[in-house]
């Protein structure tokens, strides 16, 4: 029992950290960017490019994922995003998918269409098996006891990084009143640049993290991408927090669910979204005035 | 001198012209429908190079006409495949249809090959009803349920009584799964749960648990191939090997395609199905060694044999027809009787799907490299699907 709650978790961080980098542009730039799993499949296959054709160790892919993956998010953002700020957000949204179905197909003629396999090191295989009693058995998977350290270690690092540093307060100056902002001296573009790519790049770590266990081919964006939504829609989108508890919430729900009750699949987790919506339209957890 | 010149170059050109409407004539034209992009690539990929082999191998004249091989992409979806059909049928006139990856793609196509009374060479998909839909069906693959009643009669007696069945939740899932319970049954054993996962599932670990919770001898298994791969590495790190839990199944988890990049996971895996790259035969090595050197070290798996197998059967039919189509060109397709790259087999003429043998396999290593070795064999397994 104890080890399905554990897989919950593991599996719900790791939608997190997927998720956060889109919560980080819809709830603070307040862009609409579907092709938020583009980025991730992005960090996904150079982890497994590195790892296959240059023999580069996995956790050194991990970082290396994460800078690739955010350069092109700054590269994107340059060149096509910040054109996208001021449209309507229907124009986001088809600009967005539209970028989504182009890596789709475009990493479809590069790498195959096929499952890519990557293997990890040793030391991050095998599992510890606590109290191997009847009710209270707890058995942990290595790889899942490091994705929930490294999302851990996101999570407190994000909320450091928003509340307390002067690039949080700047960053949340210009999404408040970019025009107030750029008087008072803010550089707008450049930080809305600087959190693009940091969005992008937690997702391209997640990709990374992600394709041992979600699997990874190039429908990956579209694949995931409700998954994305939920959480984004469940946890709200003016806080770290709230991201994470829905991704908590939702990976629980569907490990719990597809254990106790397989044959249901993952009509759970969609019911359950439905009704936290009903309840609170804005998400679980919105600051008061927030957006 | 002018006008001689004028008229020669008419002449010239009348008999370039009639040559050529008696070329097109000539031709005996195959219209293969595959998946070459989307999810199931792989498998239209392999068939796509191993019907070009066969064609290399055997020449593109048949019954002193040229054959020609037209590819097209379904993207594995189903009214794609059906309007490609269509457009072959009446377009491009064809004499057979051919390919069709997944099971609802053949589904779609056989009112098609029934109406305008075109053999359609099913090369891959694997539900046993499939060769029902149409009389003008014949499938050069194998079924699922041929695979999974062999390893349903292998288990019990080596030790493996109580099995949770844990199978992708659509057609040839489901198929796999009731054949096997069903003889899994009749043999003594023990079903304790049958688990079905969805289709885009991404996580097997609540599915994998419940399995380890329940305590089975063995737990069987039908997936996607490469959903396989994720499966069986997240097996073995829930440790459940080390729990005393086997993994079994049919040969699709195990496919050869992708067989050496899982890695050691993949080791000790028993699986029953018709072909491994490794079947010991003269043919099998030597088509083996062909399909490696013609597609850059790329290994045949079982849906390159279907497709080999599948051009065979057309060739010869054709042969036997002169190049006549319909329905001449399907009874000459039934009844074949052939050694394959996957060993002997025949097309039953009732109900024209493909009778051969399946093998009990164990992935050894062999020579650095990961393979399904054969061990046992069942001599001309029938589609079970069929003898009710």
């Amino acid at each position: 029992m104890l080890t399905i709650l554990f897989d919950g978790i593991a599996y719900g961080m790791l939608l997190f950290i997927l998720a956060v980098g889109l919560s980080v542009t819809m709830g603070l730039m307040n862009f609409i960017n579907l092709a938020h799993g583009a980025f991730a499949m992005a960090g996904g296959y150079l982890t497994v490019v590195l790892m296959q054709r240059f023999d580069v160790p996995f956790l050194l892919c991990l970082p290396l994922a994460f800078v690739a993956t955010a350069l092109l998010g700054a590269v994107l953002e340059r060149t096509l995003y910040r054109h996208m700020y001021n449209k309507p957000h229907l124009d986001q949204v088809l600009f967005s998918i539209g970028l989504a179905f182009m890596s789709v197909a475009s990493v479809d003629y590069w790498m195959g269409s096929q499952q890519q396999i990557m293997q990890l090191p040793d030391g991050l295989r095998g599992r510890t098996e606590l109290w191997t009693g009847e009710v209270f058995e707890l058995g942990m998977g290595h790889y899942r006891l490091f994705i929930i350290a490294v999302c851990a270690a996101l999570t407190v690092g994000l909320q450091f990084v928003l509340a307390k540093t002067r690039f949080g307060s700047r960053l949340r100056a210009s999404v408040d009143d970019a025009r107030v902002a750029a008087g008072l001296g803010i550089r707008v573009n450049l930080i809305f640049a600087a959190t693009f790519a940091v969005g992008s790049g937690l997702a391209g770590l997640g990709g990374a993290l992600g394709a041992e266990v979600l699997g990874l081919d190039p429908t990956f964006p579209l694949k995931f991408m409700v998954y994305f939504l939920i959480v984004v829609a469940v946890g709200g989108t003016s806080s770290i927090s709230g991201p994470l508890w829905a991704a908590l919430l939702l990976g629980i729900a569907d490990v719990a669910g597809k254990y106790y009750m397989p044959k249901l699949g993952s009509f759970i987790v969609y019911s359950l979204m439905i009704a936290i919506l009903i309840w609170r339209p804005q998400g679980l957890f919105v600051r008061k005035g927030g957006r | 001198m002018q006008k001689r010149r004028f008229l020669s170059a008419i002449a010239c050109a009348t008999l370039a012209m009639s040559a050529s409407a008696a070329m097109a004539q000539d031709k005996f034209k195959i219209g293969l429908i595959l998946p070459m992009t989307g999810p199931f690539a792989s498998t239209g990929k392999q068939i796509e190079a191993a019907a070009r082999l066969y064609m290399a191998q055997n020449g593109d004249m048949v019954a002193g006409k040229k054959v020609e091989l037209i590819v097209k992409d379904d993207t594995s979806a189903a009214d794609v495949t059906k309007r490609l059909a269509q457009e072959m049928v009446i377009n491009e006139k064809v004499s057979v249809l051919a390919g069709f990856g997944l099971t609802p793609l053949a589904f779609a196509t056989a009112p098609i090959a029934t109406q305008s009374k075109t053999p359609m060479v099913v090369m891959a998909a694997a539900t046993s009803s499939i060769t029902q839909a149409s009389p003008f069906i014949v499938r050069t693959s194998f079924t699922l349920p041929q695979a999974a009643v062999a390893i349903a009669d292998w288990a019990p007696n080596n030790g493996i009584k109580k099995v949770v069945t844990l199978v992708s939740d659509y057609g040839p899932g489901i198929d796999a799964e009731k054949f096997f319970k069903d003889r899994l049954l009749f043999n003594g054993g023990q079903v304790l749960d049958s688990l079905r996962v969805p289709m885009r599932n991404p996580d097997f670990a609540p599915f994998l648990q419940k399995v380890r919770d329940l305590k089975p001898d063995a737990v069987y298994v039908f997936v996607p191939s490469g959903a396989g791969a994720a499966l069986m590495k997240q097996f073995a790190e829930r440790g459940m090997d080390k729990a005393g839990i086997k993994l079994i199944g049919t040969g699709d988890i195990t496919d050869d395609d992708i067989l050496n990049s899982m890695g050691e996971v993949a080791n000790g895996v028993v699986t029953s199905h018709h072909y491994s790259a490794s079947h010991n035969s003269a043919l099998n090595k030597k088509f083996v060694a062909a399909f490696e050197k013609a597609n850059n070290g790329l290994r045949p798996n079982f849906m390159a044999v279907g497709g080999y197998d599948g051009m065979r059967v057309i060739y010869e039919a054709a042969k036997a027809t002169k190049g006549a189509g319909g329905e001449a060109l399907l009874n000459a397709m039934k009844g074949q009787v052939f050694e394959s790259p996957r060993g002997p087999m025949f097309i039953d003429a009732q109900t024209r799907d493909v009778v051969h043998n399946i093998y009990i396999r164990k992935v050894e290593k062999v020579g650095g490299q990961l393979y399904n070795q054969e061990f046992a064999t069942i001599k001309d397994v029938k589609d079970p699907g069929k003898t009710k």
